[in-house]
């Protein structure tokens, strides 16, 4: 890899100075972005270490909970409060990666993640996203991982993030900071699809960090569910995951949270099925109506088209399983 | 560089604790890459990126003027290497690496980059730009069959009447197909390799055998063989990746010598997927036929497998047809097609993996067209004597191992109607089956020394790539000798040692085995010789030594196979059990029980056979589950080359697996009765997932791997 400058930010401010000027990255867990590097997927000239920062705490608030960016996934996901208020959110984590990933990777840095996409990885090969221009190589290449939801002429790629899911799903926000002082946008609204800048993965901007997340409190504790399918029951990506939330009262469901992971550029909330759940029973026949009502819109290519039939069977198994149906 | 090994016995029911296995798990146990030779220096290799053509020009100056950067070797600046010089573009089966601008493959090393860190190695290989002249690669085995052809002869292989099972009245006939597996041991092949002068040469080298390894280095560098001195102390693995000598070592060893200097060659993951050989994809075909009450009438095994265009990899594919069942009627063929990849080569249970996932297939599907159970099928055409010369088995306790399997995993709960079996949701489904493979055994060399203090050494220049070979022969030793075996200590994993074969062919038990209870014999006679007549059959050694004054005694002997493989057919037998849950709407798999039932004569070593019919089933659950090189044929190119995206089962993959063992000593093999076990614990697991899975959804995947996607796609078969 390429030789690089390495700091330990001592504080936000500093941060916030040193990520001011181009080529400079900051790194936490690295669990990513050193993969990255090794690849030759990006080539910093500067890291900042941030652990130092005081960003790991996990506290309740008034409205909610929140979690700092540099809180652990593994710490996240068997945090009391988080486990109380929150268990959507440690399935989702505990669906993630491997046990040494997790002790390792930060709510932000989770966040942050870039595509497994194999031709963004591999830089012999086309991709927009690693170099705009170049073309998509997954497009008529190997897809099977790739999206159903939301792609676009330039990319087909999906946010590999399953904690990012449960929190598109739980209505988070994001707070963020920069030189003009702290902003705090919806969680849904963090990611971006491709459209004609696939190499813009979220709307974090130039000189800004990520500090933490908050969740609102929620009625959907005791009846959720994250269920992710893969090739296999540890350490592989999502082929369709499922964060559902649902808030029952007396067999009806009030309100549903829905949000779908390997299917799209970014975590897909299925706003459409959420509000056919709303006022229905929670039986199995509407869970699978709300499962079709999500897929409208669905388009699959050559490896992924089984998605089209996965995804919806795996919308209203998550939602049985949050009902309490298995 | 001496490493002693701690010993330590365990519970005696279970036999020995692996020897070595406290230096695996500190850390301790020193593998090829890291001995710190004085003045080391670290080699990163280049990849082509395109998978056929030549190379047009190599930029190497911005490499070369990278910080820590001590050389670029390529084909315009490597030293001549004397056995390249027969005008030949291939040697030794291998492509000549730095020998020519010809590219064979994707991945194909075109410059070896030298620096004095790896990091500094790493981004120097980056600054190298290589230009080609490409020409249109073929790497899709399926859209190039009509090129397949018969690597020796006709390739095919024909007993009674050619396709009689079509003349059946019932029958089966369907394709199978297996993707590329990729060995990927936990250790990447590595070597570091050290001139002394101009005429000697030492390497550690992650190699299944010292020995074949320095002949085939001295051959390739025209060295005197005693100057070549090959170490592979530990070996993390290797399941065939490491039965010949590759090029990545010959590059190290060239660029050593360009720069007198100790190089570090390690592979790196990705590297895994294309230089060291790999599971070839295959094609297969099998038609067969049987009687209404399930007697064999005949088997027509078709297989095409991919090799590279360099050179032709066989294997045995079609063998288990010729061989595992008694039937009057069998016709095979095997054909090779050459494309713009690299080499395959053996992977654990070779070729018989390939050839049972097919067979115990058909088998399964034609066990329900009959109605039959499918271990009754397998019964009512057990072999008594091999099919296809006749001669009677060394020993074979099949039969007995179905019953324990079954038994065991609980068989009789198997509904013989597929999909009807719910449990909370998930449907049950339980399947088998079996494999075969030759019981082999070479010659070998031991050196015993008994020391004054009463311990023994033994020495051989065998290599354990991990089944326990030290474990198993300290067990043999141990009992022959009386002595316990804290007391006993084994070296090996040096090519200077006396001679043993390469780790391969599940043979290492019986020859090297052999060697080990010969040389103890011997021992023992020395002694007796010491103490006359009368004396006791295990003396205390010590005492006798001190007694003669002798501050030793040592003796070297060697064992070999006699005129019984004349008289006998000699092989190991498996069968494997699978109890499976499948999701219906997800497709999701898990794999529930597994029992797995070896006939490998008398079971030498207990605990670390155990760990090695386990290590087997779970690499044949990777097989039918998980296991696939994906290949992008618009660029030739592997776009699964690591870990997150070539899935191998993890843990939470894998249940209890039970190892059972008929343990009966084949009378004839050897002393010991001991037949391998390395690749039958493999064979046949795969077929035994599918038809559990059959069993469980009546859906029957025929192309390997089973994964949700083709489940959630696919119909139901039911005959």
């Amino acid at each position: 890899m390429k030789q690089f400058q390495y700091t330990r930010a001592v504080s936000q401010q500093s941060t916030i100075d040193a990520i001011a000027k181009p080529g400079t990255k900051i790194i936490a867990g690295g669990t990513n972005l050193v993969d990255l590097m090794k690849r030759g997927v990006t080539a910093p000239d500067k890291l900042v270490d941030i652990n130092n920062l005081p960003l790991k705490n996990i506290t309740s608030t008034k409205t909610g909970l929140h979690i700092g960016a540099l809180a652990l996934n593994s710490v996240v996901s068997e945090n009391s409060l988080v486990l109380q208020k929150q268990p959507l959110l440690s399935m989702a984590l505990k669906a993630g990666a491997s046990p040494q990933l997790r002790n390792m990777a930060t709510v932000g840095g989770n966040m942050m993640q870039r595509t497994r996409c194999a031709y963004f990885f591999d830089v012999s090969m086309p991709c927009n996203k690693r170099e705009p221009g170049t073309g998509c190589g997954a497009m008529g290449g190997y897809n099977r991982m790739h999206a159903i939801f939301g792609a676009s002429e330039q990319c087909i790629a999906v946010h590999p993030s399953d904690m990012c899911v449960g929190l598109a799903a739980l209505d988070a926000t994001v707070i963020i900071a920069g030189k003009k002082g702290e902003r705090r946008i919806q969680f849904i609204d963090f990611h971006r699809l491709p459209g004609d800048h696939p190499e813009q993965d979220n709307h974090l901007a130039m000189g800004e960090m990520i500090i933490g997340v908050d969740i609102p409190d929620n009625n959907f504790a005791k009846n959720s569910y994250y269920l992710k399918i893969r090739d296999r029951q540890s350490y592989a990506f999502a082929l369709v995951s499922v964060a559902a939330a649902l808030d029952i009262s007396n067999g009806i469901i009030k309100q549903a949270r829905l949000a779908m992971g390997g299917v799209a550029h970014k975590p897909w909330r299925l706003f459409d099925a959420e509000k056919a759940l709303a006022g229905k029973a929670a039986t199995e026949e509407n869970f699978k109506q709300a499962a079709q009502i999500a897929m409208r819109d669905a388009k699959g290519y050559e490896y992924n088209s089984f998605k089209i039939k996965m995804a919806p069977a795996v919308i209203a198994e998550a939602l049985k399983h949050a009902a309490g149906l298995v | 560089m001496k490493e002693t090994t701690t010993l330590k016995k365990s519970a005696q029911t279970d036999g020995l604790s692996r020897v070595d296995g406290r230096l695996k798990v500190t850390g301790a146990a020193r593998y090829s890459a890291e001995f710190n030779i004085k003045g080391l220096t670290y080699g990163v290799l280049v990849g082509s990126t395109i998978a056929k053509g030549s190379i047009k020009s190599l930029d190497t100056k911005q490499a070369e003027r990278a910080p820590g950067v001590l050389t670029v070797i390529t084909h315009l600046n490597s030293p001549k290497v004397p056995g390249y010089q027969d005008g030949k573009p291939t040697g030794n089966g291998v492509f000549k690496i730095f020998y020519d601008n010809k590219i064979y493959f994707s991945g194909q090393p075109v410059a070896l980059v030298v620096a004095d860190s790896f990091e500094r190695a790493l981004f120097g290989a980056s600054q190298v730009k290589a230009q080609y002249n490409q020409d249109n690669h073929q790497t899709n085995l399926r859209a190039n069959v009509n090129t397949a052809k018969a690597p020796h002869g006709d390739g095919t292989y024909k007993r009674g009447t050619e396709d009689a099972w079509k003349t059946a009245p019932v029958k089966v006939e369907q394709e199978y197909i297996i993707p590329s597996d990729i060995h990927n041991p936990m250790e990447l092949h590595a070597i570091i390799a050290q001139w002394d002068g101009d005429d000697k040469l030492t390497v550690w080298d992650k190699t299944q055998g010292v020995q074949d390894a320095r002949d085939e280095i001295a051959q390739i560098f025209k060295l005197k063989k005693e100057n070549v001195q090959v170490n592979s102390k530990f070996v993390g693995g290797a399941f065939g990746s490491a039965l010949r000598t590759w090029p990545h070592e010959v590059a190290a060893i060239i660029a050593a010598k360009a720069l007198n200097r100790p190089v570090k060659v390690v592979l790196s993951r990705a590297d895994m997927f294309t230089s060291v050989g790999y599971r070839p994809h295959t094609w297969q075909k099998i038609g067969i036929g049987a009687t209404a009450d399930g007697k064999l009438v005949g088997i027509t095994h078709e297989a095409i497998g991919q090799t590279s265009t360099y050179e032709n990899f066989t294997e045995g594919t079609v063998g288990v047809s010729q061989s595992l069942y008694a039937c009057p009627n069998v016709n095979t063929s095997y054909k090779l097609v050459a494309l713009d990849v690299g080499v395959p080569t053996w992977m654990r249970g070779p070729g018989e993996a390939t050839g049972a996932f097919a067979l115990e297939s058909a088998l399964d599907e034609l066990s329900y067209q009959l109605n039959i159970d499918p271990i009754e099928l397998r019964m009512r055409n057990y072999a008594q004597t091999e099919p296809q010369g006749g001669k009677p088995f060394s020993s074979k306790y099949l039969d007995e191992a179905y019953k324990m399997g079954a038994e065991h995993i609980g068989w009789n709960d198997r509904s013989p109607k597929p999909g009807t079996v719910n449990e909370n949701g998930w449907l049950v489904g339980y399947g088998m089956g079996g494999g075969m493979f030759g019981a082999y055994r070479d010659g070998a060399t031991v050196k015993a020394i008994m020391m004054a203090d009463g311990n023994l050494i033994l020495q051989t220049a065998v290599s354990d790539i991990g089944p326990g070979t030290g474990t198993a022969m300290v067990s043999i030793a141990s009992e022959m000798m009386g002595i316990p075996a804290e007391k006993i200590r084994f070296d090996m994993g040096e090519s200077s040692l006396p001679q043993a074969p390469t780790q391969g062919g599940s043979s290492i038990t019986a020859s090297v085995g052999s060697a080990v209870y010969a040389v103890c014999k011997d021992l023992k006679e020395k002694f007796q010789q010491l103490i006359g007549n009368g004396g006791t059959d295990k003396p205390d050694y010590a005492q006798v030594l001190k007694q003669h004054n002798l501050a030793k005694l040592q003796v070297t002997s060697s064992a070999q196979g006699g005129d019984e493989r004349k008289k006998y057919a000699m092989f190991s037998w498996s069968v494997h059990f699978v109890r499976v849950k499948v999701h219906p709407a997800t497709g999701v798999i898990k794999i529930d029980k597994v029992a797995c039932v070896a006939d490998s004569g008398h079971i030498v070593s207990p605990k670390t056979a155990r760990s090695q019919i386990i290590g087997g089933a779970i690499g044949g659950i990777g097989m039918a589950l998980m296991e696939e090189v994906v290949f992008d044929h618009r660029y030739g190119r592997i776009v699964n080359n690591n870990f997150a995206d070539y899935h191998v089962p993890v843990n939470a993959d894998i249940p209890q697996i039970d190892a059972l063992f008929v343990n009966k000593p084949d009378p004839y093999i050897n002393p010991m009765g001991a037949k391998g076990m390395g690749e039958i614990a493999l064979i046949g697991m795969a077929s035994a997932v599918a038809n559990a899975v059959y069993n469980a959804t009546g859906k029957r995947v025929r192309d390997l791997p089973i994964t949700p996607d083709k489940l959630i796609t696919m119909d139901v078969e039911l005959s």
